[in-house]
C-alpha cells in the first residue's frame, strides 16, 4: 500500500494519463492498424472546440470513418461502463460494509438480463432516443428489479442491510431461472441471449453513449460528493451517526444512485462481472480504504481496464468477438490473485 | 442551562417497555456514570441521547435545544460517542481515524484548516496516541484502539462525551488507564462525561454523579456514596455485597 498522500495523488495522476494513453492505443489497434499520430489527431479533433485547430489533411478518410463509427463509440462506452461499475462497486462495498458486495448484488444484472431476454424473445426491433429495444428492455428490467428489491427490504429501516442483500439474491435467482425458462422455450434465440449475458460492446453506437454518459458522470459526481460520508461509514454505523452522518439518508441516496448508474451501464454493455467487485479491492490494496483516493483511482482503473479488455475482446479472435465479460475475468482474476498473494506475503514479513 | 435534560422519556421496542418515564438532569463538566444490570435500559438511553434511536418531541434537551428537532450533524458538533467496541475492518491509519472526528465541523470539499489539524493533533497528544499516528488501526491492541476512538471523539471537540462501557474488553492496566484519561477530560477540559459502567468500584471511584437504572426506571441518582449502597445494590442487582475501606486510599470499596 502506498503510504503517503502525495504518492497516492501521483498514482491517481498516473492512472489518468494511462487512461488517455489507453484510449489512443486502443483506437490504433484493430482490423485496420492506424498510426498513433493519426489516431491521436482524430481523437483530439473530437474534443469540444478542437475541430478546426487540428490538421486532419494527412489522415485517410477511411481511418476517420473507422474511428468515428466503430472504435470511438466502443472506447467511450468501455470507459463509461468501467467507471460506472467500479464507482458503484466502491459505493456498494462501503455502504453495505460487505467486501463481497458488487454492483450486481441487488439483482440489477438478472433484472437487466430478464428485460433483455424478453425483448429478444418478442423480437422487438424499435429504437427509442438512439437506444435499441434490447438496451431499453435491459434498463427497465434493471430499474424495476431494484425497485422491487428495495421495497421488499424497506430500506430506510435500520439493520435491514442483510435483508436487502438477501432479497436481492432471492430476486436474482427468480429472474435468472425465468431467463433460463425463456431460453428453454425459445431455443432459436439461445445464442443471442447467452451472448448478451456475457457482456459485449460490439454493437454499441455513439447514440447510446450519448444517452448514458450524462447519468453515469452525474452518478460519479454524487459518489465523490459523499466521500466523507463513505469514510465515516468505514468505522461502522453508530460511529458514523455520532460523527453527524445521517446514515439512513446517505445509504438510501447512494444505493439508489449506484443502482441507477449500474442499470445504465448494463443497458449498453450487457453483464460484465468481476470489474465492480475486484477493481475496488485491488485499489484498496494499493491506495488504502480512504475514499478520497479510493474512488478516483478505482474509477480510472475501471475505465482503463475495460478499454484494454474490450480491445482484446474485439481483436483476439478477429473477425469474431470474444465476450467482454470473459476477457475481464480471464485477465483480471489472475492479476487479483497475484495482488492478494503479494499482499499476504508482505503482511507476514511484518512490513 | 443543563447540558442534558430529560423529561418524562419513555421508549418501547415493539411491546416491550424499555424506558419508563425517565426524569434526569446531567450536570455540566461532571463525570456521570450510568449503572444498572443488563436489560435495565442503559444502552437504549445512550442510543436515544446520540440519536441512534429517534426520540420523541420535547423529551430530551441538549443545552436547552429539543433533541428531536436537532439534526444529526448539528448534534455531532456537541456530542461525541465512544461505542463499546469499534470494529474497523479496514486498513486505516490512526491519524486518518482521528481526523474523521472533524467530519461534523467540515463542509463538503472543505479542506482541513490549521485549527482542524491542531485539534486532531491535540486529541492525539491528550490520549497518548500521537506516537503511533502512522500505524494501521488494525495492528493496535484493544486498549490502544480504544484510545484512538476516544481521540477521534475529542477531535470532534464535543461539549458532551458519551461512552458505552469503553473498558469492557480491556485488561486491568488499560481499564485503569482509560478511566484515568476520561476522569482528566472531565476535570481539566470541563467536558461533560456520561459513561455506562459495569464495574461498580470504578463507578464509585471515578464518578461525580451516578444514575442507577432498574427495569427501565431511574432507581437512584446523585453522589456515588449515596447511590452505591449495600441496600441499593441488593435491590437493583439482587446480590449481597459488603463495603470496606481501601487500606491505602481510604476510599469505600465494594466486595462481592
Amino acid at each position: 500500500m502506498l503510504k503517503n498522500n502525495r504518492s497516492k495523488i501521483l498514482f491517481i495522476l498516473t492512472l489518468f494519463i494511462a487512461a488517455c494513453i489507453s484510449m489512443i492505443v486502443s483506437s490504433t489497434i484493430g482490423s485496420e492498424t492506424i498510426p498513433v499520430s493519426h489516431a491521436g489527431r482524430i481523437l483530439l479533433s473530437k474534443l469540444p472546440g478542437m475541430r478546426n485547430l487540428v490538421d486532419l489533411s494527412a489522415v485517410a478518410q477511411s481511418h476517420i470513418r473507422i474511428l468515428e463509427i466503430v472504435r470511438i463509440p466502443r472506447i467511450l462506452a468501455a470507459a463509461l461502463v468501467g467507471m460506472a461499475l467500479t464507482g458503484s462497486g466502491v459505493v456498494f462495498q462501503g455502504v453495505l460494509r460487505n467486501p463481497l458486495a458488487e454492483p450486481y448484488i441487488l439483482g440489477v444484472s438478472s433484472g437487466a438480463a430478464f428485460g433483455a431476454t424478453l425483448t429478444i424473445v418478442f423480437g422487438f426491433q424499435w429504437v427509442f432516443l438512439g437506444m435499441p429495444a434490447i438496451s431499453i428492455g435491459a434498463f427497465l428490467g434493471a430499474i424495476i428489479t431494484i425497485f422491487f428489491v428495495y421495497n421488499i427490504a424497506n430500506v430506510g429501516m435500520k439493520a435491514s442491510m442483510n435483508t436487502l442483500l438477501l432479497s436481492g439474491i432471492a430476486v436474482s435467482f427468480l429472474l435468472s431461472s425465468l431467463v433460463s425458462m425463456a431460453i428453454a422455450l425459445n431455443r432459436d434465440q439461445v445464442e443471442r441471449i447467452v451472448f448478451w449475458t456475457m457482456g459485449s460492446l460490439s454493437s454499441v453506437r455513439i447514440s447510446q453513449v450519448q444517452v448514458v454518459y450524462i447519468p453515469i458522470v452525474l452518478s460519479i459526481l454524487v459518489f465523490v460528493y459523499f466521500t466523507r460520508d463513505l469514510n465515516a461509514l468505514l468505522l461502522g454505523e453508530d460511529d458514523a451517526v455520532s460523527m453527524g452522518i445521517d446514515v439512513n439518508r446517505v445509504r438510501t441516496i447512494l444505493l439508489a444512485v449506484a443502482s441507477i448508474a449500474t442499470a445504465f451501464s448494463v443497458s449498453i454493455s450487457g453483464i460484465i462481472g468481476f470489474v465492480g467487485l475486484i477493481i475496488p479491492h485491488a485499489m484498496r490494496l494499493i491506495v488504502g480504504p480512504n475514499h478520497k483516493y479510493l474512488l478516483p483511482s478505482s474509477i480510472l482503473s475501471g475505465a482503463i481496464f475495460l478499454i484494454l479488455s474490450d480491445t482484446i475482446a474485439r481483436t483476439v479472435i478477429a473477425p469474431g468477438q470474444m465476450p467482454l465479460g470473459v476477457v475481464t475475468a480471464v485477465i483480471g482474476a489472475p492479476y487479483f490473485v497475484f495482488l492478494l498473494y503479494r499482499n499476504n506475503r508482505k503482511s507476514y514479513r511484518g512490513a | 442551562m443543563k447540558p442534558i435534560q430529560i423529561n418524562d422519556l419513555n421508549w418501547a421496542y415493539q411491546e416491550n417497555e424499555i424506558l419508563k418515564s425517565i426524569q434526569l438532569e446531567i450536570q455540566a463538566g461532571q463525570f456521570t456514570g450510568i449503572v444498572g444490570p443488563n436489560g435495565s435500559g442503559k444502552t437504549t438511553l445512550v442510543k436515544l441521547l446520540t440519536k441512534l434511536l429517534s426520540v420523541e418531541h420535547k423529551t430530551v434537551f441538549i443545552n436547552g435545544a429539543d433533541l428531536a428537532q436537532t439534526s444529526i450533524s448539528a448534534l455531532a458538533k456537541k456530542v461525541a460517542l465512544v461505542p463499546q467496541s469499534s470494529q474497523i475492518e479496514f486498513d486505516l491509519s490512526v491519524h486518518e481515524v482521528v481526523e474523521m472526528g472533524r467530519t461534523p465541523h467540515l463542509k463538503r470539499f472543505q479542506r482541513e484548516s490549521e485549527h482542524d489539524r491542531n485539534s486532531v493533533k491535540n486529541a492525539m497528544l491528550e490520549t497518548d496516541t500521537w506516537q503511533y499516528r502512522n500505524r494501521s488501526v488494525q495492528h493496535l491492541s484493544g486498549g490502544e484502539r480504544q484510545r484512538v476512538i476516544i481521540a477521534k471523539a475529542l477531535a470532534q471537540e464535543p461539549e458532551i462525551l458519551v461512552l458505552d462501557e469503553p473498558v469492557t474488553y480491556l485488561d486491568m492496566q488499560h481499564q485503569l488507564n482509560i478511566m484515568q484519561l476520561v476522569r482528566e477530560l472531565a476535570t481539566k477540559k470541563n467536558i461533560t462525561v456520561l459513561m455506562i459502567m459495569h464495574d461498580l468500584n470504578f463507578a464509585l471511584k471515578y464518578c461525580d454523579q451516578l444514575i442507577m437504572l432498574k427495569e427501565g426506571q431511574v432507581y437512584r441518582s446523585g453522589k456515588p456514596d449515596h447511590v452505591m449502597t449495600v441496600d441499593n445494590i441488593k435491590s437493583v442487582y439482587e446480590i449481597d455485597v459488603s463495603m470496606i475501606e481501601h487500606p491505602k486510599t481510604k476510599k469505600t470499596h465494594i466486595l462481592f
